[in-house]
C-alpha cells in the first residue's frame, strides 16, 4: 500500500519508496515480536528467552542501518517532495523509535531472567497488565502505519496517558511494598525497571503515532488535534 | 499604492508574504488565434521576493510571464483579457508605452542573448536609449554598478571592451542580468534562466537571484523543482492554462493541497 494513489513516472523511484515502507513494516513486526516475547517471559517466569531476544536484536539493529541507508539514498538520488518527502523523513524517525523499542524489549527480557530467580509476586500481574496495554499500543500504531491510517494513531497517542497513569500507580505501590517488606526490594528493583522500560516503549509508540500523523496530514499531532473520524 | 492589498478568497495569494503586492492579476485570459492558453488567472505577486512559476510544458506559465511585459503584443493572433497591474498601473492600458514598460519589467531568457557588442556596450545600451546617463562618467558608474550587482564585475573589469559573446554561458547570463538591471527595473522576469548552464554557473545565478530579491520583484519560470524550492519564497503551479495552486514555497513542496500539484512535484502520473 502506498501513501499516494498515483504511480511514479520513474518506476524505480516508486519501487524504492515501496521497499522502504516494506522494510519499515518488517522492522515493526520484528520489534513487536521482541516485546511480546519479553512480556511473555515475565509472565511465564521464563529465563530462557534472553539468547533468542539477543539474536533478533542484532537483526533489528541491522534493519535500522538498512533503512538509514535507503533514506540517505533517496534524498541523495531522488530528492523526494511532498508526500514522498514526508514519508521518507518519517520512515527515518520511526526506524529510530523502533530501534529504541527493540532495545528496551531486550532489557525487559534480561530482567525476566533475573526475576525468574524470585518467588512469584502479587505485583507481577500489574506489570504484565501494563505490558499488555503497551503491546496493544504498539500493535495498533504499527497496523495504522502499514495502512497509513491516522485515526488509530490519534487513539494511540491519546491513550498514552493511561500508560503513564498505570506506570505511576505501579511505582507508588512498589515503594509502599518495598518499605513494608525489605525482601521485596531486590525483585522490586527489577520490576521497576521493567515498568520503566514499558512506559518508555509507550512513549516511542506515541512518537510513531506523531510521525505517522505528520506523514499523512503534514500537520503535527497536538493536544488540540481533533479525532480523524 | 491603490487597491493592491485587497485579498478575497478567490484570489491566489501566497499567504505569508510580508511585502506589498507588486504585480496584481485579475481574471487574465490569453488565447493564441482562438486557442485558449491561459484561463482566468488571478494572483498577487509580492515585491522584493522571488516567485516561482512551475508546471508542465504548455501549462501557461511562460504565457503569463509574457503578459507582464506585453511580449504577447508581438505575437499575431494573441488576445489578452483581464486586468494586470504593476504598482497599481494597468499594463495593457493604451497609454502605456511597451518600450518603457519593458525597461521597468526586465526579462532574462533561457539562453543568454548578449548583443554582438562589447561587455560595456551590452550594459550601457539600455541607459543610453532611455537617457538615464547625462555624462560618460555617469554611464561608467551605471555599468560598473550593474555589473557589480550581477556579480560579474570582478571577472570582467579588465576587459570591458571584449565582446559579450566571448564570455562563458554563465557569465553571459549574468551579463544579460546586468543589462536588465542597468535600466532600473521594478520587476525582473526570468524564463528558465539556468537551463542552459552547468551546476556551478547555475549556483552563481541562484546566489545572484537571492541577492537581487532585496531590491526587486523577481518572477522565475523553471522546470527544475529543486531550483524553484531553492530560490523562491512563493511558488505558483500552473496546469493546462489554470493557476492550480499558489502558496509559500515551503507549503507547496511539503504539503501541496491540490492532487494535481502533488502528482506534478512528486513526479507521478496525474
Amino acid at each position: 500500500m502506498a501513501l499516494s494513489k498515483t504511480a511514479h513516472i520513474v518506476t524505480a523511484y516508486g519501487e524504492e519508496l515501496d521497499q522502504l515502507n516494506d522494510e519499515l513494516a518488517r522492522m515493526g513486526g520484528l520489534v513487536e515480536t521482541q516485546l511480546t516475547t519479553a512480556i511473555n517471559a515475565i509472565a511465564r517466569r521464563d529465563a530462557g528467552v534472553a539468547g533468542e531476544v539477543r539474536q533478533r536484536e542484532k537483526q533489528v539493529n541491522a534493519m535500522q542501518v538498512d533503512i538509514e541507508k535507503r533514506v540517505l539514498r533517496l534524498f541523495a538520488l531522488r530528492q523526494p517532495m511532498a508526500t514522498d518527502l514526508r514519508m521518507t523523513i518519517s520512515a527515518l524517525k520511526i526506524s529510530t523509535d523502533l530501534e529504541r523499542i527493540g532495545d528496551l524489549a531486550k532489557n525487559i527480557a534480561y530482567r525476566a531472567k533475573d526475576l525468574s530467580a524470585y518467588p512469584a509476586l502479587g505485583l507481577m500481574d500489574r506489570v504484565e497488565r501494563l505490558g499488555a496495554i503497551v503491546i496493544q499500543q504498539l500493535h495498533v500504531v504499527l497496523d495504522a502505519l502499514s495502512s497509513f491510517e491516522v485515526e488509530p494513531a490519534i487513539r494511540v497517542w491519546r491513550a498514552d496517558d493511561e500508560v503513564d497513569e498505570r506506570y505511576n500507580a505501579l511505582v507508588r505501590e512498589m515503594l509502599i511494598s518495598m518499605g513494608e517488606d525489605s525482601s521485596l526490594v531486590e525483585p522490586g528493583v527489577h520490576i521497576l525497571f521493567v515498568a520503566k522500560n514499558l512506559e518508555r516503549i509507550g512513549d516511542h509508540a506515541t512518537n510513531i503515532a506523531e510521525a505517522l500523523h505528520f506523514m499523512v496530514t503534514a500537520a503535527p499531532l497536538e493536544a488540540d488535534t481533533p479525532p480523524a473520524s | 499604492m491603490p487597491d493592491n492589498q485587497s485579498h478575497s478568497d478567490s484570489i491566489a495569494g501566497a499567504g505569508e508574504a510580508e511585502q506589498p503586492v507588486k504585480v496584481q492579476a485579475r481574471d487574465v485570459c490569453v488565447s493564441y488565434s482562438g486557442k485558449q492558453a491561459l484561463n482566468h488567472v488571478s494572483i498577487d505577486v509580492p515585491d522584493r521576493s522571488v516567485t516561482a512559476f512551475i508546471g508542465p510544458s504548455g501549462c501557461g506559465k511562460s504565457t503569463f510571464l509574457r503578459c507582464l511585459n506585453r511580449m504577447n503584443d508581438t505575437i499575431e493572433g494573441a488576445r489578452v483579457t483581464g486586468s494586470l497591474k504593476i504598482d497599481g498601473l494597468e499594463v495593457n492600458d493604451k497609454s502605456v508605452d511597451p518600450v518603457v514598460l519593458r525597461a521597468n519589467v526586465g526579462m532574462v531568457f533561457q539562453k543568454p542573448n548578449p548583443f554582438p557588442k562589447s561587455i560595456y556596450d551590452n550594459v550601457a545600451y539600455g541607459p543610453r536609449i532611455h537617457g538615464l546617463a547625462l555624462s560618460k562618467d555617469e554611464l561608467d558608474a551605471i555599468v560598473e554598478d550593474s555589473l557589480r550587482k550581477a556579480g560579474l564585475w570582478d571577472e570582467v573589469a579588465d576587459r570591458l571592451n571584449h565582446p559579450g559573446t566571448s564570455l562563458s554561458g554563465g557569465q553571459q547570463q549574468r551579463l544579460v542580468i546586468a543589462r536588465a538591471i542597468a535600466v532600473n527595473p521594478e520587476v525582473i522576469l526570468m524564463d528558465e534562466p539556468c537551463s542552459a548552464l552547468d551546476p556551478i554557473a547555475t549556483a552563481k545565478i541562484e546566489e545572484l537571484i537571492d541577492e537581487l530579491r532585496e531590491n526587486y520583484c523577481i518572477i522565475i519560470v523553471t522546470h527544475s523543482m529543486q531550483q524553484a524550492a531553492r530560490v523562491s519564497q512563493q511558488t505558483a503551479f500552473f496546469h493546462m492554462g489554470n493557476l492550480v495552486e499558489y502558496g509559500t514555497t515551503e507549503d507547496i513542496f511539503t504539503n501541496p493541497r491540490d492532487p494535481r500539484t502533488q502528482d506534478y512535484i512528486t513526479g507521478r502520473f496525474g
